[in-house]
């Protein structure tokens, strides 16, 4: 059995507007191994998108515990959680989320700029990433001039560049046409099996979801 | 790790008109500010190099200016007795016992303006080399002839040479134009000391004494001497650039704090132009605030970044500012001396300090203007600002 990469342990999370308490997650536990590929699904506002946010540290629990890759994220200060986040978590997102000024490659290297890594290294890095994902040739092209799928594997190439412990995906499929779908669900499958990426996806699309070794439902906050 | 300059930098080209339109704004109050910097130091310069550094000017204490200072012929007799004064081949004491009077005369743009007459020793053009005659020649001792700065001849009708002006009772022909190195005395028209004595019923005196030293490090001795000497005590001397200086420190002082008091206003405007553009550029990039915070970049980068936009924009505008004010010092302007009570003419002078001050006005404006967004920026919730898109 691979080691436990992350843990959830009865997870609530709950906004505010005004004073009504909105609960989204109620008390959600969650494990995931090193190099699973696990879909979330349901439907919206089931809390798929803020568990993954939660696994991710771009937002904390209002009450449990996250362990992810050995750490309880969910007590480190804001400065931490963001020097956590760029080590350990590779985002995809649904509309990739590139900076429309930035090249291709430099999209890419965004991440790395928060490494220790030259300039050179920097480069190296960035070639092999875009390389994975097929897109080499195209690194000195801004966003504008990429097609979706093209845009979304540059997302992938800036997630995987710094070799994160875990990637999340948040309907990367979602703002694509089929064929640019199944490509970047066929580059996910890629990352997952050759590279052994820890991957957790949320999608709507079931056929999406196949791509994935586990498959868990959330509806109302809570798993099934 | 910083984010990317690169960033800050295209980011303009995205919004050009909005970029544009503050650049314009910070261009404008730069441009002010800057130039009013720039007239005060024009007179500071012009009338600190009126003044030698290697002569002295002896002046009655209570008088704020030449007009209002009298030296009598006695008194100025005694001053020539003190030591480590200069002297012509001659023997005499290389020195100019100055008659300083103010006449209307008719400006070529219209309308009667003060202008300086000094009446001068034969000496004058030898202490203070930089009055050079370029047309004509020298007035003659004791005839009713005159020499007018460059200054004058552009700005007075009637003031070419071989022309002749009224004043002082008299008719009195220009023999010559002199110029004096930008200096006040390009503003002056020159004439014999003695003939202005006696147009101007000042016979018995002058207005100052101004004398060259024989070694300039002699200063103190010959301070000592003045001081000494009894007869003396209702005159102060000093050195001429120090008291030319001093002259000019009331209207300079009034054009910096009036000038600065309009451009602060000014500057309001183009910070709060500043500011709703760096609310504007936060609110259109929240999506890529939310991606770069999510990506790892902290708080702190996005602070600076943003910051970093707001002064570079704010900059971009200095350095135009200052170019277009660099132009100004093409063109000299005349104004009403506060020391004198007559015109004055003096270019607009850029210096390094000027520059510095007008770049830091700039910065400061950016920093005011960009620190409210860009901490609204830095603040961002996560989550929420990858919803905004």
């Amino acid at each position: 059995m691979a080691n436990s990469i992350i843990q959830v342990q009865s997870v609530s999370k709950s906004y505010f507007r005004d004073t009504f308490e909105i609960p989204v997650l109620r008390n959600l536990s969650l494990e995931v191994h090193e190099g699973e590929f696990v879909a979330l699904m349901g439907p919206s506002g089931s809390g798929k998108t803020t568990l993954l946010n939660l696994i991710a540290g771009i937002d904390r629990p209002t009450s449990g515990k996250l362990i992810v890759n050995g750490t309880d994220i969910a007590t480190l200060n804001e400065s931490a959680l963001a020097k956590w986040r760029a080590a350990n978590v590779g985002f995809v997102f649904q509309f990739y989320n590139l900076l429309p000024v930035l090249t291709a490659f430099e999209n890419v290297e965004l991440p790395l700029l928060l490494t220790s890594l030259s300039k050179a290294e920097r480069k190296k890095h960035v070639h092999v990433a875009l390389s994975v994902v097929g897109l080499a040739d195209r690194m000195h092209h801004y966003p504008k001039q990429l097609s979706g799928g093209q845009e979304q594997r540059v997302a992938i190439a800036r997630a995987i560049v710094t070799d994160p412990t875990i990637l999340v995906a948040d309907e990367p499929t979602g703002d694509l046409d089929k064929n640019s779908a199944a490509e970047v669900l066929t580059l996910l499958d890629r990352l997952n099996k050759e590279y052994k990426k820890t991957i957790v996806m949320v999608t709507h699309d079931p056929h999406a979801a196949e791509k994935a070794s586990i498959i868990r439902h959330l509806d109302k906050g809570e798993l099934q | 790790m910083k984010i990317p300059l690169k960033y800050t930098v295209r980011n303009f080209k995205t919004r050009l008109l909005t970029t544009g339109i503050t650049v314009a704004g910070i261009t404008l109050v730069v441009f002010v500010f800057a130039a009013v910097l720039m007239m005060a130091h024009g007179i500071d310069k012009t009338l600190v190099a009126t003044g030698s550094p290697d002569n002295v000017i002896i002046a009655r204490k209570a008088a704020t200016g030449e007009i209002s200072s009298i030296v009598v012929n006695s008194d100025a007799a005694i001053l020539f007795t003190l030591p480590h004064i200069a002297k012509t081949s001659d023997g005499r004491p290389l020195a100019t016992s100055d008659v300083v009077v103010i006449i209307n005369l008719e400006k070529t743009s219209g309308g009667l303006s003060n202008l300086t007459v000094r009446g001068v020793s034969p000496q004058a053009f030898t202490i203070r080399p930089q009055v050079k005659i370029v047309e004509g020649r020298i007035f003659r001792q004791g005839a009713r002839e005159i020499v007018v700065g460059d200054a004058v001849a552009r700005r007075y009708t009637g003031t070419k040479v071989g022309g002749q002006i009224s004043f002082g009772g008299d008719k009195w022909t220009i023999v010559g134009r002199f110029e004096a190195g930008g200096s006040g005395f390009d503003s002056e028209v020159w004439g014999d000391s003695e003939q202005l004595q006696d147009a101007f019923n000042r016979r018995g005196g002058y207005s100052t004494v101004t004398l060259r030293l024989d070694d300039p490090k002699a200063y103190s001795e010959f301070k000592a001497a003045f001081d000494r000497e009894q007869r003396l005590q209702q005159f102060e001397p000093k050195s001429e650039q120090q008291y030319y200086a001093e002259q000019s420190e009331a209207m300079s002082l009034f054009i910096r704090i009036l000038g600065i008091f309009i451009t602060v206003i000014f500057s309001a405007g183009a910070t709060i132009g500043a500011m709703i553009t760096m609310y504007a550029a936060v609110a259109n990039r929240t999506v890529e605030i939310g991606t770069l915070r999510a990506l790892g970049f902290r708080r702190r980068s996005i602070l600076t970044a943003f910051l970093m936009e707001s002064m570079l924009l704010s900059i971009i505008g200095g350095l135009i500012g200052i170019a277009c004010a660099s132009v100004l010092q093409f063109f000299s302007i005349s104004t009403l001396n506060f020391g004198s009570f007559s015109e004055l003419e003096f270019s607009f002078a850029m210096s390094p300090g000027i520059v510095v001050a007008s770049l830091l006005f700039a910065a400061g404006m950016g920093f005011i203007g960009g620190f409210l967004p860009s901490v609204q920026a830095s603040r961002l919730n996560i989550v929420n600002a990858l919803r905004a898109g």
